[in-house]
């Protein structure tokens, strides 16, 4: 039997309410989600369960049970009050997916601080203008990861303190420099719980947009209600399953579920923390039991590209539930998991600004392969208009997808961007950037992006990033960026440049070019394909026409061109 | 030691290892997380170039780029 049981009935009789009690919450109480995810487990009697078993690239394997959680928590939570960090201060976690990481997360909320988790391939650009924007105090990380952090140090005066959790012993410190290892730190029994509030903030997570730099987005610790009910009620987090989120906690995914939804619920999660082979992805299932698995549609369809066969090689019948996030999950995905697995992967539809899932596919409900499922219970979604902002009064048109505001994860604002924020909201709708349809069962059918930012590999990438980087390398003139169809990563970034006198296109130049956004941006932002072109379509007053290059990329209709300069 | 092994580990370390992490032929590249599956693409054009070769994608698997060794057996096979 599923948590969620019947969804209907969950939808007719839901508040938001049987989260809080199930929690034990009730309005303006206390709410520190580093505690519910560690010491209330603990006081629940469940201190000796495994809470953490991780698993490093070499097979080398760390186990953390609840009890471990909360006193490794505490003591980093000590030790960044000892270093005069105060509470909102905001503590960037820039680490692989190591125990740290996740522990790390829990010690900041636990001592007041703002967590601002960023993915550790960031390169010092991309790096910087996300510190600048959040004015972090101190950032944790790994001496792999210490060289772009001191590159750009000088340039923070308000970043106090770079703390490193394996630092060489043997190698001295730098200024604002400080070691911390978690394994020999002391254990802190007794920790005092900044007492944060539903509204203190927890969280700031940064995605990009289409135009301008990335936006902070902040959370607040009430998005604990939300986390913990869809990770029961979706995921179906089960007090015997052994859980196995495959996203990086430097994006939402990873923190929301991956640290709040897991730990919340009290259940085991096993962490890989080594790059992708279906190979070792299902040596992992096998030798871990995993029973249910939270993952993306890029790393389904690689599964798929490396073919059945290995499949066959391991026992996976421990899994009992699948789930995806990131990107829409096309069909055949869905298919072809119910075909090798016994079951189909449901997909998830939510985004970094809602804090928690939005429209799901529910354990026990009718799966229509390719569908992003029904609206969570307690959630307003549909689709409207994109010119006059009301719903659509039938089914199947296309439109914007539209959320009525209010859920308990919510983002709060983006962070010293108040104006941006208000844009998201129109007629008192949230719209989230996306189009879809809604067929005459009530089904939303994903069908693109409102906008011209890259989903790769489910994550964002803003063009206006990319284009940025890409005009600071000494050959480029002008620069346009648009997505580019891919089956693996569904999109991925295209550039189309043109270059300063005395410099010619050459395959030399082109890969130069990729290494430069990938270190200067991350991986995930460099140009997989480049072309190198004359001159830009652009608009009479000097606007660069992205809409005919990516048509072009899609194989669409170009459309109206009558603005179009050299037409 | 061959001279492929020697210049592919030395792009390695050049353009994807951030610190003193030290490199032999058989390290994991990609399951030890020190190319991600997004920098194999420039990895692959770095080859192509290098070697004057076409490397089809369905050829270039994480397991096929997981080390300088595996890397140099791939690139084998297509150089003339």
């Amino acid at each position: 039997m599923s948590n969620i049981g019947s969804y209907d009935e969950r939808v007719k009789n839901f508040d938001w309410n049987i989260s809080e009690k199930e929690l034990d919450y009730k309005p303006g109480d206390i709410i520190n989600i580093g505690w519910y995810c560690s010491d209330r487990i603990c006081e629940k009697g469940f201190g000796n369960k495994p809470a953490l078993i991780w698993e490093g690239s070499t097979g080398n394997e760390k186990r953390y049970s609840y009890n471990d959680l909360r006193l490794n928590s505490n003591a980093i939570g000590q030790f960044l009050r000892g270093l005069g960090i105060k509470p909102e201060d905001r503590v960037c976690l820039f680490m692989d997916k190591i125990p740290e990481l996740y522990i790390g997360f829990l010690g900041i909320l636990k001592m007041g601080g703002i967590a601002q988790p960023l993915f550790s391939a960031f390169g010092d650009e991309s790096l910087f203008v996300r510190l600048d924007n959040a004015q972090t105090t101190a950032i944790i990380t790994q001496k792999k990861h210490a060289p772009k952090v001191r590159k750009i140090m000088d340039k923070m005066p308000y970043l106090k303190h770079m703390i490193i959790v394996d630092a060489d012993p043997a190698k001295p410190l730098l200024d604002r420099e400080v070691a911390f290892d978690m394994g020999k730190a002391e254990k802190i029994e007794k920790f005092v719980i900044h007492p944060t509030f539903a509204e203190s903030p927890s969280v700031l997570h940064y995605t990009s947009g289409t135009t301008g730099q990335p936006k902070g987005v902040k959370h607040v610790h009430y998005s604990l209600i939300s986390q913990y009910l869809t990770s029961k009620w979706v995921l179906d987090l089960q007090d015997s399953d052994i859980y196995w989120c495959t996203a990086d906690p430097g994006w939402v995914t990873g923190t929301s579920y991956g640290i709040i939804g897991a730990f919340s619920n009290g259940v085991t999660q096993c962490v890989l923390d080594a790059g992708f082979s279906a190979d070792n992805w299902y040596r992992f299932i096998e030798k871990h039991k995993i029973s249910m698995w939270y993952s993306a549609p890029t790393a389904i369809r690689s599964l798929m590209k490396a073919g059945d066969e290995v499949i066959k090689k391991y026992d996976l019948s421990s899994l009992r539930h699948l789930a995806s996030v990131g990107e829409p999950l096309n069909s055949e995905a869905v298919i072809w998991s119910e075909k090798v697995f016994g079951k189909p992967f449901l997909d998830t539809y939510w985004q970094t600004e809602t804090g928690s899932m939005m429209i799901s596919n529910f354990p026990g409900m009718k799966i229509k392969p390719g569908s992003m499922g029904k609206p969570f219970p307690g959630i307003t979604a549909t689709v409207i208009d994109a010119e006059t902002y009301e719903p659509f009064g039938e089914s199947g048109k296309i439109g914007l997808i539209a959320i009525k505001p209010g859920w308990p994860s919510m983002m709060r604002t983006y962070w010293r961007n108040e104006e941006t924020y208000k844009k998201k909201f129109q007629n008192g709708w949230y719209l989230p950037g996306d189009r879809s349809s809604i067929d005459n069962e009530g089904y939303f059918w994903f069908v693109g992006r409102d906008d011209d930012v890259i989903n790769t590999g489910g994550h964002l990438v803003s063009p206006f990033e990319v284009e940025s980087a890409l005009l600071e390398h000494p050959a480029v003139a002008e620069s346009a960026v648009v997505a580019k169809p891919d089956f693996v990563n569904m999109e991925v970034v295209k550039a189309f440049v043109t270059l300063k006198p005395g410099f010619v296109g050459s395959k030399d130049l082109d890969l130069d070019i990729m290494n430069f956004v990938r270190k200067k941006l991350s991986p995930l932002a460099m140009p997989q394909e480049i072309e190198f072109i004359d001159t830009l379509p652009k608009t009479r007053s000097g606007k660069i026409m992205r809409r005919i290059l990516h048509a072009k990329e899609w194989g669409e209709e170009i459309g109206d061109t009558s603005t179009l300069e050299n037409d | 030691m061959d001279e492929m092994q020697e210049i592919i580990k030395t792009y390695v370390i050049k353009e994807y290892v951030e610190d003193d992490t030290e490199l032999t032929y058989d390290s994991p590249l990609i399951s030890g997380g020190i190319v991600d599956s997004f920098s194999m693409v420039s990895l692959k054009r770095f080859l192509e170039n290098k070697y004057n070769i076409s490397i089809p994608d369905d050829k270039a698997t994480p397991e096929a780029f997981d080390s300088v060794n595996k890397i140099c057996a791939l690139v084998r096979e297509y150089v003339k």
